[in-house]
């Protein structure tokens, strides 16, 4: 079955590897991985997704948690969670069939990111069979997809749940003071 | 070790008084050092006395300053002897063992003894020097990336390249490997990390506190199912391994087999956590466990696994393991809570705390029946004295094990090898007390025996030490009598030689039609190459000289070595073949005049 865990590792050099190399030592592939910082400074937040036995998810997270630098481990299974993937796709299009793209986007609520005379990208938030249904569409013209870059899965849990190891750390610190300079980051350079 | 080796070091004692209150200084007072004193100084604050180490470029800036520092360095032949004598001395101590190492081959060498330690839960530090961290990655000269390296065998490794850093990763380092389920931790330092000075703050370097892993779980309710299966067992067996010994819950066994009366079987590792002697011990289980220990865990219909991992070794194929039995599993290590045998009840934690709180709910229980069982299944020839057997003219080295066993009163520490001798020292030489009989269960390493005894003899210089290797494994680290003589040290050896990798052939025997690829092996005339050494010795080649030999061995000042020249293609008995189940064992075939027999107690 697929088990997605979600963990707080310290920001630091080699932590990734230690990760890595367990589910190596395991013998298990894993599916996706995506890191980075959360919300607390020092600690990074990892969704790793994998495929294993419904029994490994106990080993897989108490082996984690042996690891010194990971903080906490939540093995999300099949608790009610938001899992989201963003994907980021380039496709051929000229002037002429431009326009059948830009409607397919509109169905599948992804964006127009860049535009130039012989490509554009398509970035889509979403669940992964949504991503998969948009490339599938995308495929029936052969050659059209240049490239697909995809983040893997980000999961969080719903509703108020904290786990008590990050209860036991209490309040974020400092987290007020973070300042809003995003809103003009996703400009799209060729729709001026 | 009251033995001074060098010059060197006598010149040490002289300055000692000098030296200490400085030392001693430095842990109270924030101090400028540089990282080679910040080295030795936390060394020194956490207890240590004796490291076990060979120098190199990368790690000399901390060897220079080793002489303004109260500890004893043992001056090894290879750096896979460090690390064994690091971990022989942890095993023998409970305390965290020493070693260090230069950069690239040097650290590469410790590898085989970290894993050791690794596999079975040693609580050992090991240091090496690096590079520059301004050449770090270059492949400069004897560079390699030891924490890569070292990565999937140790419990947590640093590589640390600031002086300021050095304090407080060492100490952490030395919390990481004792706490919990303990282990092997590296530590790193390049170069430029030993010579820069830095604020050295003994107390203020002091790491967090320690944080427990967060799965442990011990409930009530887990605690009353607990009580509840072992109030209602009829035929109960406790398996005790090496958890025993590391969380120092010996009487806490012992009371929970005597108020429920329950038997006791033991790991490899587990050997002396519970006493041979003792009526409810029923010895070894596994592999080369004896047939009614094996059968009483088959036929149970309750197991209380204590501070062990149904490691393949005991358990056998898993399908048919201990089938009609509920299982309870008191562990420290929550990723081995279901990992080869699913249990019923799991009690995540310090066995020793777990037992403490399981005991108050365990009543007496009338166990005799179960037991009378167990007894009977041994078999008519119970409480036979291999002793008594008739001297055919033939050595066996189960002779040898057994005569060791009586002729020391079993007080002695025995630091085995890893093949046959290991097993029959597991069968005739029976452990009364923990850390008793060091050996390498998990990884089984060849070469352990003579570098871990050096470690344990360090480590209690007042006991009685053996080593029991066989002529394989002797060879790897024989090397190492050096070392004994350099330090001047009192250790016994026994070479069970019976000129094949004995164990190998057996399965090969048994496994592969009596091909006897690559088993076959020469070796030096053991007593020669002692000799070679100063080390005074005598070849063993009959039964009836045993006993004048152990004693002369005994009876020497110095370090003795004895060749036991025993029956060659002599197989360990019972044997369950790896794949079959528990129960389906080779048994001693009828000609063997080592007749199957209860242990002789």
């Amino acid at each position: 079955m697929l088990h997605t865990f979600v963990a707080y590792v310290e920001d630091r050099p080699g932590v990734l590897t230690r990760v890595a190399s367990l589910f190596r030592r395991l013998n298990i592939n894993i599916n996706s991985l995506t890191v980075g910082r959360s919300e607390r400074p020092g600690l990074s937040r990892l969704t790793l997704v994998c495929e294993a036995s419904g029994e490994a998810g106990h080993r897989i997270r108490a082996s984690l948690f042996k690891l010194e630098n990971v903080v906490d481990v939540d093995d999300i299974a099949k608790d009610p969670a938001v899992t989201r993937e963003l994907a980021l796709i380039k496709v051929a299009a000229s002037p002429q069939n431009r326009a059948q793209i830009f409607d397919l986007a509109e169905v599948f609520r992804a964006r127009i990111v860049d535009l130039t005379s012989e490509s554009l990208m398509i970035e889509m938030t979403g669940v992964e069979s949504k991503i998969e249904g948009l490339i599938e569409v995308l495929r029936e013209d052969d050659g059209r997809i240049l490239e697909i870059c995809r983040s893997g899965k980000m999961t969080m849990r719903r509703g108020q749940h904290v786990s008590s190891v990050v209860k036991a750390m209490g309040v974020v610190a400092g987290d007020a003071e973070e300042t809003e300079e995003e809103p003009a980051a996703d400009s799209v350079a060729g729709e001026a | 070790m009251a033995n001074k080796g060098n010059a060197k070091t006598k010149a040490h004692d002289e300055n000692g008084s000098a030296t200490t209150p400085a030392v001693n200084a430095h842990l109270t007072t924030p101090t400028r050092l540089t990282g080679s004193e910040i080295l030795w100084a936390t060394l020194v604050g956490e207890g240590v006395e004796t490291v076990f180490g060979y120098p190199g470029g990368a790690i000399l800036p901390a060897y220079d300053a080793l002489r303004k520092f109260p500890i004893r360095h043992v001056l090894v032949r290879h750096e896979q002897g460090a690390a064994h004598m690091a971990d022989g001395y942890s095993r023998a101590s409970g305390k965290v063992g020493v070693a260090i190492a230069t950069s690239g081959p040097g650290a590469t060498n410790l590898v085989t003894g970290i894993a050791t330690a690794m596999l079975d839960s040693i609580p050992i530090v090991c240091i090496t020097g690096n590079v520059s961290s301004k050449v770090l990655g270059t492949d400069a000269f004897q560079e390699v990336d030891i924490t890569g390296i070292t990565l999937p065998v140790t419990k947590h490794n640093f590589l640390v390249n600031k002086a300021e850093d050095l304090a407080r990763v060492l100490r952490e380092a030395f919390q990481i490997a004792r706490s919990g389920r303990p282990g092997p931790v590296l530590v790193d330092i390049t170069k430029d990390a030993q010579q820069a000075t830095a604020e050295f703050d003994f107390e203020a370097a002091k790491p967090r506190a320690y944080r427990p892993h967060p799965m442990l779980h011990v409930d009530d309710s887990g605690l009353a199912q607990a009580a509840e299966l072992i109030r209602n067992s009829k035929r109960p067996v406790i398996l005790a391994g090496h958890g025993v010994t590391e969380s120092g819950a010996m009487e806490q066994v012992r009371t929970l087999a005597e108020r429920a009366e329950i038997p006791v079987a033991l790991t490899l590792l587990g050997l002396g956590g519970f006493p041979a002697s003792h009526p409810l011990s029923m010895g070894m289980m596994g592999m080369h466990g004896e047939a009614w220990v094996n059968h009483a865990i088959q036929e149970a219909d309750l197991l209380i696994a204590c501070g062990m991992r149904f490691d393949d070794r005991v358990t056998g194929t898993l399908s048919s393991y201990a089938t009609k039995a509920k299982k309870i599993h008191i562990e420290v290590d929550p990723a081995e809570i279901n990992k080869n045998v699913k249990v019923d009840v799991a009690l995540v934690g310090d066995l020793r705390e777990v037992l403490e709180q399981l005991l108050p709910k365990i009543s007496g229980r009338d166990g005799s029946a179960w037991l009378k069982t167990i007894e009977a299944s041994k078999g008519a020839v119970a409480v036979r004295d291999i002793n008594n057997l008739p001297d055919l003219g033939h050595l066996y080295a189960a002779h040898v094990m057994h005569d060791l066993w009586r002729i020391t009163g079993g007080n002695a520490v025995v630091v085995t090898d890893v093949g046959q001798h290991q097993m029959w020292e597991a069968q005739y030489f029976h452990h009364n007390e923990p850390r008793t009989l060091i050996t390498s269960g998990g990884l089984g390493t060849m070469g352990f025996a003579l570098p871990a005894a050096i470690g344990a003899k360090f480590a209690c210089p007042e006991k009685e030490v053996w080593v029991v290797a066989g002529d394989g494994g002797f060879q790897m680290t024989a090397a190492e009598l050096a070392t004994i003589v350099q330090e001047k040290i009192k250790i016994n050896i026994a070479i069970i030689n019976n000129g094949y990798l004995g164990m190998v052939r057996q399965w090969q025997e048994f496994f592969y039609e009596r091909n006897y690829e690559s088993t076959p092996l020469v070796s030096p005339d053991f007593v020669k190459l002692a000799d070679a050494h100063g080390i005074p010795g005598r070849a063993v080649h009959k039964r009836s000289e045993v006993e004048a030999a152990v004693n002369e061995a005994r009876s020497t000042s110095g370090a003795y070595l004895l060749n036991f020249m025993v029956e060659k293609e002599d197989s360990v008995y019972p044997m369950i073949p790896a794949g079959s189940a528990l129960h389906e064992m080779i048994r001693r075939p009828d000609h063997d005049p080592l007749e199957e027999t209860a242990d002789d107690k």
